[in-house]
């Protein structure tokens, strides 16, 4: 094992003690709400990160994964896990239609494919009755984990959401370092090239936009239990604004980027709140002085800085930026 | 490396001193109320900042303090995102001694945050919350539901006009569950009051060209257009309707969700005619004109929306009642609350029954022509009071589990 890699080790043993004590120190319904929202930015960024596909509709994803797990603990009366998987399989489902239709397109066509089909998705939330109109899904309940733990806890939920979260993280990154994430950035990088190089790229986009959708499905089901509701709020045209602009600001194309920037995007949202009409305004500014001063996010400049110090550049994709070579 | 490997260790020291730090919880020395609302965007005219000096105004009139504790009244935005509501009130009953949240409009939120409220016991306080599930479905035993309801709203609507001689009705629904309730809702009222429906249109959300709708409106010669709809929808349907000279024409327009907030951005010009219910005027008696006075002294020469009236009325109960209840106990104050008549500027013996409604009277109104206009928000003109018992749904319809049938 070289330097590099014990390093990085000892990194990631530290960042798990730091999430395995954060509860103590934070609110733990907050960190659950910012680690869904992790989760959520992951999986859009490896889709507009690696495959560099800007979806416009992931809202519908992570919205319907949401409403399914509500209904079906709700009233159904289905166990937890059960629940979130059943969000998840139906995200999944989705996001195979979805992506089915739109990687026929490229650029803004593919991001106008993707927000009309999230569009119909929201509409046909507000007008079911199986969602609850604008009332939504209320009182969800949290259920028993394999019958044994309580999960109304909030401890416990924490560390059962830092599971689930973990586990997507942990796809993300294993399909982002396999050979499959490799022909993904050649397809991002250039896509007549990959293709004469023998690769069919409409099923590496399919496969990562599924993939894409599976997990904001994830994110979504287990926001639902968490919150113990499911809303409009989570299928609006907005959200899926939001998980851009968490990823533009954590970094684009970066492993933790979308983790940062959700984290920042969730405490603004927050912690302002008690600031009244101000909220607004903040995050507007603090969105624009990213995008000008920081354009490759803030972990991408963190990496960029450091990787220019050892002279690695090699160390960064950033899909967009002329890299100098 | 090694000192990045050493900065990532200091991180997680620095959030382990953080875990051995004290939780900074508050002390119980103080009783604090949390106005929780829209404060940046479509609903923050209804009560924004505005339900904060009126919640700050009640607490001073009561005297600034209960069971000799101080009374302090915080307030937060909850951006009409029922998670981000639900996160802040879980924050204020765990950690910052939050005892009750008053206003909560948008009902996915007030739904939301009287759920976190009845798991810990603590209160609810809605006025600006319009969802008559608060206290249906989702009823709480610590959920009280000021000042009024989508029910209560279709129904004095749909009742009084009928018995003013507005008999034929036709609807410009907004397309989804909330326009489909209020228009069956109405349409009910109206023709067990003897009246008959003489058509409904369907109107996607959010629209911005009523115009075709306004027509086979105006074409069925229905005596009353009843608009189901809410905020923006019902601003430019009403909008477009005195552009095609609807009022005008003989046909008089009710919205069933208008507030007086709405009217001033609309104007008396285009207004004119427009017949609505409220739970309170500013400009009913010399009660109503010595709150609404107080108030625009407190807030910027603004007058009280009812909803913020509400928070008034609200807070300024619950303070009585806990004073009377002895304890900040969330269960024992609201069941002092039911106990205790309501009697303010704006409600007069009014009472707060087991599934939280507070039953007291609506008023119709109809908005003045810019003639009958003499000062500054001189708008209405009173039509009808209906008594709160025929306002509100019957216990009898309860879907409340609180209710025993």
């Amino acid at each position: 094992m070289n330097e590099t890699a014990t390093m990085r080790t000892a990194r990631r043993f530290a960042l798990l003690g730091a999430a395995l004590v954060a509860p103590v120190a934070f609110y733990p319904i907050f960190l659950m709400k910012a680690l869904c929202f992790a989760l959520f930015a992951a999986a859009f960024n490896l889709l507009i990160g690696f495959a560099g596909l800007l979806s416009f509709g992931h809202a519908a994803f992570f919205g319907s994964a949401s409403y399914v797990t509500a209904y079906a603990a709700k009233s159904w009366g289905v166990p937890p896990l059960l629940a979130i998987l059943a969000g998840t399989v139906v995200a999944g489902i989705m996001g195979v239609v979805f992506g089915w239709l739109a990687i026929r397109r490229k650029g803004i066509y593919f991001a106008m494919v993707t927000l009309a089909l999230s569009q119909m998705v929201y509409f046909y939330a507000l007008e079911s009755q199986y969602t609850g109109g604008e009332d939504g899904i209320q009182a969800v309940p949290r259920g028993d984990l394999l019958g044994l733990i309580d999960l109304n806890q909030p401890l416990v939920m924490y560390y059962f959401v830092l599971a689930i979260c973990l586990l997507g993280f942990g796809v993300v990154y294993r399909a982002i370092h396999s050979p499959f994430g490799e022909v993904l950035k050649a397809i991002r990088d250039n896509e007549p090239r990959a293709i004469s190089l023998g690769y069919h790229t409409d099923r590496y986009k399919l496969l990562a936009f599924t993939l894409s959708a599976t997990l904001a499905g994830l994110a979504g089901a287990t926001k639902a239990l968490v919150f113990q509701l499911a809303s409009l709020t989570d299928v609006t045209w907005q959200m899926s604004g939001d998980v851009v602009l968490m990823t533009l600001i954590g970094g684009l194309g970066t492993i933790w980027g979308p983790v940062v920037g959700a984290f920042i995007s969730i405490t603004m949202e927050n912690y302002l709140a008690e600031l009244g009409s101000w909220v607004t305004v903040i995050q507007g500014t603090i969105f624009v002085v990213c995008v000008l001063a920081f354009r490759r996010g803030v972990i991408g400049e963190v990496v960029h800085f450091v990787s220019r110090r050892q002279r690695k550049p090699q160390l960064v994709d950033e899909p967009g930026i002329h890299r100098a070579s | 490396m090694k000192r990045r490997s050493l900065l990532a260790v200091g991180f997680a020291a620095v959030l382990a001193f953080g875990a051995a730090a004290p939780a900074a919880r508050a002390a119980n020395d103080k009783v604090v109320i949390g106005v929780m609302n829209d404060m940046s965007s479509v609903y923050s005219y209804l009560g924004g900042m505005g339900s904060v000096a009126a919640a700050k105004m009640a607490v001073h009139d009561f005297g600034g303090k209960v069971l000799g504790k101080p009374i302090e009244v915080i307030y937060a935005d909850h951006q009409n995102k029922p998670d981000v509501g639900a996160a802040i009130a879980q924050k204020w009953f765990d950690q910052d001694g939050v005892d009750a949240i008053v206003d909560l409009p948008t009902s996915s939120v007030a739904i939301a945050v009287q759920q976190v409220a009845k798991e810990r016991g603590k209160v609810t306080l809605i006025s600006n919350g319009g969802s008559s599930e608060l206290t249906g479905k989702y009823c709480s035993p610590t959920g009280v539901h000021w000042t009024y309801d989508t029910y209560a709203l279709a129904h004095v609507t749909g009742k009084a006009i009928v018995q003013q001689g507005g008999k034929s009705w036709f609807f410009i629904t907004a397309d989804y569950a909330f326009g489909h309730q209020l228009r069956d809702d109405t349409s009910a009222v109206v023709k067990a009051a003897g009246g008959q429906v003489l058509g409904s249109v369907n109107v996607p959300l959010n629209n911005a060209d009523f115009s075709s709708f306004l027509l086979q409106a105006q074409q069925s010669k229905a005596q009353v257009i009843g608009l189901a709809n809410a905020g923006g929808d019902t601003v430019n349907s009403i909008k477009q309707a005195a552009e095609f000279g609807i009022v005008k024409g003989g046909q008089r327009l009710a919205g069933l969700l208008v507030f007086i907030a709405d009217v001033n951005a609309l104007g008396l010009q285009t207004a004119q005619g427009l017949m609505l219910t409220e739970a309170y005027y500013w400009d009913q008696n010399a009660q109503t004109r010595a709150f609404a006075k107080r108030f625009e002294a407190a807030y910027d020469g603004k007058v009280p929306t009812s909803g913020q009236a509400g928070v008034y009325g609200a807070v300024m109960h619950y303070l009585k009642a806990m004073a009377a209840a002895k304890t900040e106990d969330g269960v024992k104050v609201v069941a002092e609350m039911r106990k205790l008549p309501i009697n303010d500027f704006m409600t007069h013996n009014g009472k707060v029954r087991i599934d939280g409604r507070v039953i007291r009277d609506m008023y119709l109104f109809q908005v003045k022509s810019p003639q009958e206009s003499k000062y500054p928000y001189d708008y209405y003109k009173q039509l009808a009071v209906i008594p709160g018992d025929q306002a509100f749904r019957p216990l009898s319809e309860s879907e409340c589990p609180l209710v025993t049938h």
